[in-house]
């Protein structure tokens, strides 16, 4: 049965999620002891890995969603490689790897299978990050969108490859230093007006359901897998899953860094039925796209030695992108009076 | 039921009586029929159960087919040339996997030049994938061999390639038995894979293996391989136990046992050679014609005995490797092992050239005349060559030169035409 959240309780202040204060029907996957661990324990993931974090969040609602009738089908990748590194494997659900670009066609293979066989009860969710999705896998997720296969593909969304080295990919955000964009010459880092905004783009096929979510809002991202899973055909979750090795940010910093991108308008939370926009997460407490760069290292170069700006122009551009994203999505509603007086803080309001 | 039907239609109604449940189809010339006929019969309900995906691209056509196999599903696919390469990523990695796919390989040269035409290219730039090839001779071949295609697919847990003439055969309309469905029954046990995703009982599949365990992997692929070596004639035997024909196996000898000359080779060739023996022989010279069905596994043994004492062995091939030679023919010269026999190999039929009757016969007899050099390209347009090698060596630049040839050969032609009014 899909879980609603309707109302997210927040301790303010701590910006934690309260659990507590939910009714036990109401609580997240992960709080429930008797939860599938689907991804579980003793995997090779660098500390604070935020693709760990997505996967394991991701497939325990939706193994909860589908009452454990799942098959995973996994592009290479990070998520691949500290799973399984045979004969040891982390997954406890039926998991599939097979090559790096063809994830979404794999998927649409055991979809066809399992319904020629009359087992649509078997729901299959394909996961891949962010280069298999917005690079080299696009191909194959743009045809398994345009037919409206059975699939939920679920990117983890890391911004870079990062199994490789931290290489460039088309989800790289401007200015960001990766191995293949230094920070180097007259304008360091990944140039801007580049990427893919996978969402959009899924939204575009107009496909049952798309959604964007972070490892900082369990809530948020355990009721967008149970509403994908309660819809059939394709369906696309974006997730924001940072990465302490790529981004250099603390490992005990990532959902603090997941939170301030979609806090600062960087990251916008949002889901879309039939490529339209049906609900956006406000943003809760507005911050600065420089609280969010000053905690990775792929930005350093746009900070002097003493920690001043050394180049205000660039955070002033990556500050227009999260103002175009405030405007676009709505993120920032005007507040109720009588919420008034918190510094134009206000709680999260109901999703869709 | 007999029947005069197009090679594409009869291999389409094989494939579907043989209850495929995901059948994934793109379009390259020249399997395209192929799918086609499979789809209308599954959009028309005569093939039940079964999920037709139109997929983007090839490389997706032969993913689909994996994590439908995996899913425990029988899963086809036909492709073709570029198509082929497209998917080789998939195509290695459902070898790796042991997935007992099927795909028709309607044989096509590969580009560039670019050319739709008939050769065996693309089937030899998988040799090493890791799938069981197998040739047919005749579109009745092609259809008998999809069946035991399946059958040796999923006893053996490797995917089978049944490689068939592009339009030679393909496009071809001639006389073949259909497999029916209720002899297929009887020929084919419903498919039961020996894992399979299934939430019941995880297991996780495709995993990183390391150097540890590698090297034992790839060997055990190659064990596969030679347990279908084996299995093929099995299976070949039992074909012919249910349906009454012979179809399949590993060689088909013909006329071989006293020839002095042997003729090697695959696929629909072996119709025009054997009317070139069989003219020979009445002429008096002794050849004989070593088929070879199965070109991986590669039966070393059953090509040694089949070639036999014959002094000459020539291995006429549809394909090459630009800077060595044949390919086919490196794995017959293995079969003689036979330091005093060497093997000739003529390079016949690229890119759709027509490989005539008379064409064979002065091979054979430039062979058993000792006149067949190591490697020889037949009916090659030399004057043609030349002229290009003779530009080229004047300035030495890099670039396609396949625009001047067709050129040079354009002119040629007017030239012709202009003498021939004349």
């Amino acid at each position: 049965m899909a879980v609603k959240q309707p109302v997210k309780f927040y301790q303010v202040g701590s910006f934690a999620v309260g659990n507590r204060l939910v009714d036990l029907s109401r609580r997240t996957a992960q709080a429930d002891a008797h939860r599938a661990n689907a991804l579980t324990s003793g995997h090779r993931a660098c500390q604070g890995c935020g693709e760990a974090l997505g996967a394991r969040c991701v497939l325990d609602a939706a193994m909860a969603a589908t009452d454990g009738r799942l098959v995973a089908v996994n592009a290479t990748g990070c998520l691949e490689v500290f799973t399984t590194p045979y004969p040891e494997t982390s997954w406890n659900i039926p998991w599939l790897h097979s090559l790096f670009a063809n994830a979404p066609a794999v998927a649409s293979g055991v979809a066809a299978a399992l319904a020629a066989q009359g087992r649509s009860d078997i729901r299959v969710i394909a996961q891949a990050g962010d280069g298999g999705t917005v690079d080299i896998g696009f191909g194959a997720l743009s045809g398994m969108f345009e037919r409206n296969d059975d699939v939920l593909f679920v990117c983890y969304d890391n911004e870079a490859y990062m199994n490789t080295g931290v290489q460039r990919s088309g989800a790289t955000p401007a200015a960001a230093r990766t191995a293949t964009t230094e920070a180097v010459g007259p304008e360091p880092g990944n140039a801007f007006g580049q990427g893919k905004d996978l969402p959009r783009l899924a939204m575009a096929h107009g496909i049952p359901y798309v959604a964007t979510a972070t490892v900082a809002e369990l809530h948020d991202l355990e009721a967008k897998v149970h509403r994908a899973m309660a819809v059939r055909g394709a369906r696309y979750l974006h997730v924001l899953v940072p990465c302490p090795l790529g981004w250099g940010s603390a490992p005990s910093d990532t959902v603090h860094v997941a939170r301030l991108a979609k806090e600062t308008g960087l990251f916008p939370v949002f889901e879309a039925e039939h490529g339209v926009v049906v609900g956006a997460t406000p943003i809760r407490s507005r911050a600065p796209v420089e609280d969010y760069l000053r905690l990775q290292s792929r930005f350093a170069h746009l900070f002097g030695p003493s920690g001043a700006v050394a180049r205000p122009d660039v955070v002033a551009r990556i500050q227009g992108l999260a103002d175009d994203n405030v405007a676009r999505y709505g993120l920032c509603p005007p507040v109720d009076d009588h919420g008034g007086g918190d510094g134009g803080r206000h709680d999260d309001g109901e999703v869709a | 039921m007999l029947t005069q039907i197009e090679g594409s239609r009869a291999v389409a109604q094989a494939v579907a009586a043989c209850r495929p449940q995901v059948v994934c189809a793109y379009p390259i010339t020249p399997q395209t029929h192929i799918v086609e006929a499979l789809g209308a019969m599954v959009k028309a309900g005569q093939l039940e159960r079964c999920a037709f995906v139109n997929v983007e691209s090839e490389f997706s056509a032969m993913s689909v087919a994996i994590g439908a196999s995996a899913a425990g599903s029988r899963a086809y696919t036909a492709t073709a040339s570029q198509g082929l390469l497209f998917m080789i990523e998939a195509v290695y990695n459902a070898g790796g996997l042991g997935l007992p796919i099927v795909m028709t390989l309607a044989n096509r040269a590969i580009g560039a030049p670019i050319n739709i035409w008939n050769d065996h290219s693309d089937a030899m730039a998988v040799r090493d994938s890791g799938w069981i090839q197998l040739f047919a001779e005749t579109n009745q071949e092609a259809a008998d061999l999809h069946v035991q295609a399946f059958r040796l697919a999923e006893e053996v847990s490797l995917p089978v390639m049944v490689c068939m003439d592009g339009f030679l055969l393909t496009h071809a309309t001639e006389r073949v038995d259909v497999p029916e469905p209720g002899q297929v029954d009887a020929f084919l046990p419903p498919f039961e894979p020996r894992q399979v995703l299934d939430p019941a009982e995880p297991v996780s599949i495709g995993a990183m293996v390391g150097p540890d365990a590698f090297t034992e992997v790839r060997y055990l692929a190659h064990a596969r391989q030679l347990g279908a070596l084996e299995r093929i004639e099995e299976v070949a035997a039992a074909f012919t136990g249910v349906f009454g024909r012979r179809s399949g196996g590993l060689v088909s000898p013909y006329r071989a046992e006293d020839a002095d000359v042997v003729l090697v080779a695959m696929g629909s060739i072996i119709g025009t050679a054997k009317d070139a023996v069989d003219e020979l022989r009445r002429g008096g010279l002794r050849a004989g014609i070593v088929g070879i069905t199965s070109f991986r596994p590669f039966p070393l043994d059953a090509v040694h005995d089949a070639i036999g004492e014959a002094r000459r062995v020539v291995v006429v091939e549809k394909a090459f490797s630009a800077g060595f030679g044949g390919v086919l023919s490196t794995d017959v010269g293995l079969a003689i092992d036979d330091a005093k026999r060497r093997v000739a190999t003529v390079v016949a039929g690229l890119g759709g050239r027509p490989v005539t009757e008379r064409a064979i016969a002065s091979v054979v007899e430039d062979a058993a005349a000792g006149r067949l050099e190591r490697l020889r390209f037949l009916d090659l347009d030399r004057a043609a060559v030349e002229r290009e090698l003779s530009r080229m060596g004047r300035a030495r630049r890099s670039g396609p030169s396949a625009e001047n040839l067709v050129r040079d050969l354009a002119a040629a032609r007017r030239a012709g035409a202009v003498v021939g009014r004349g």
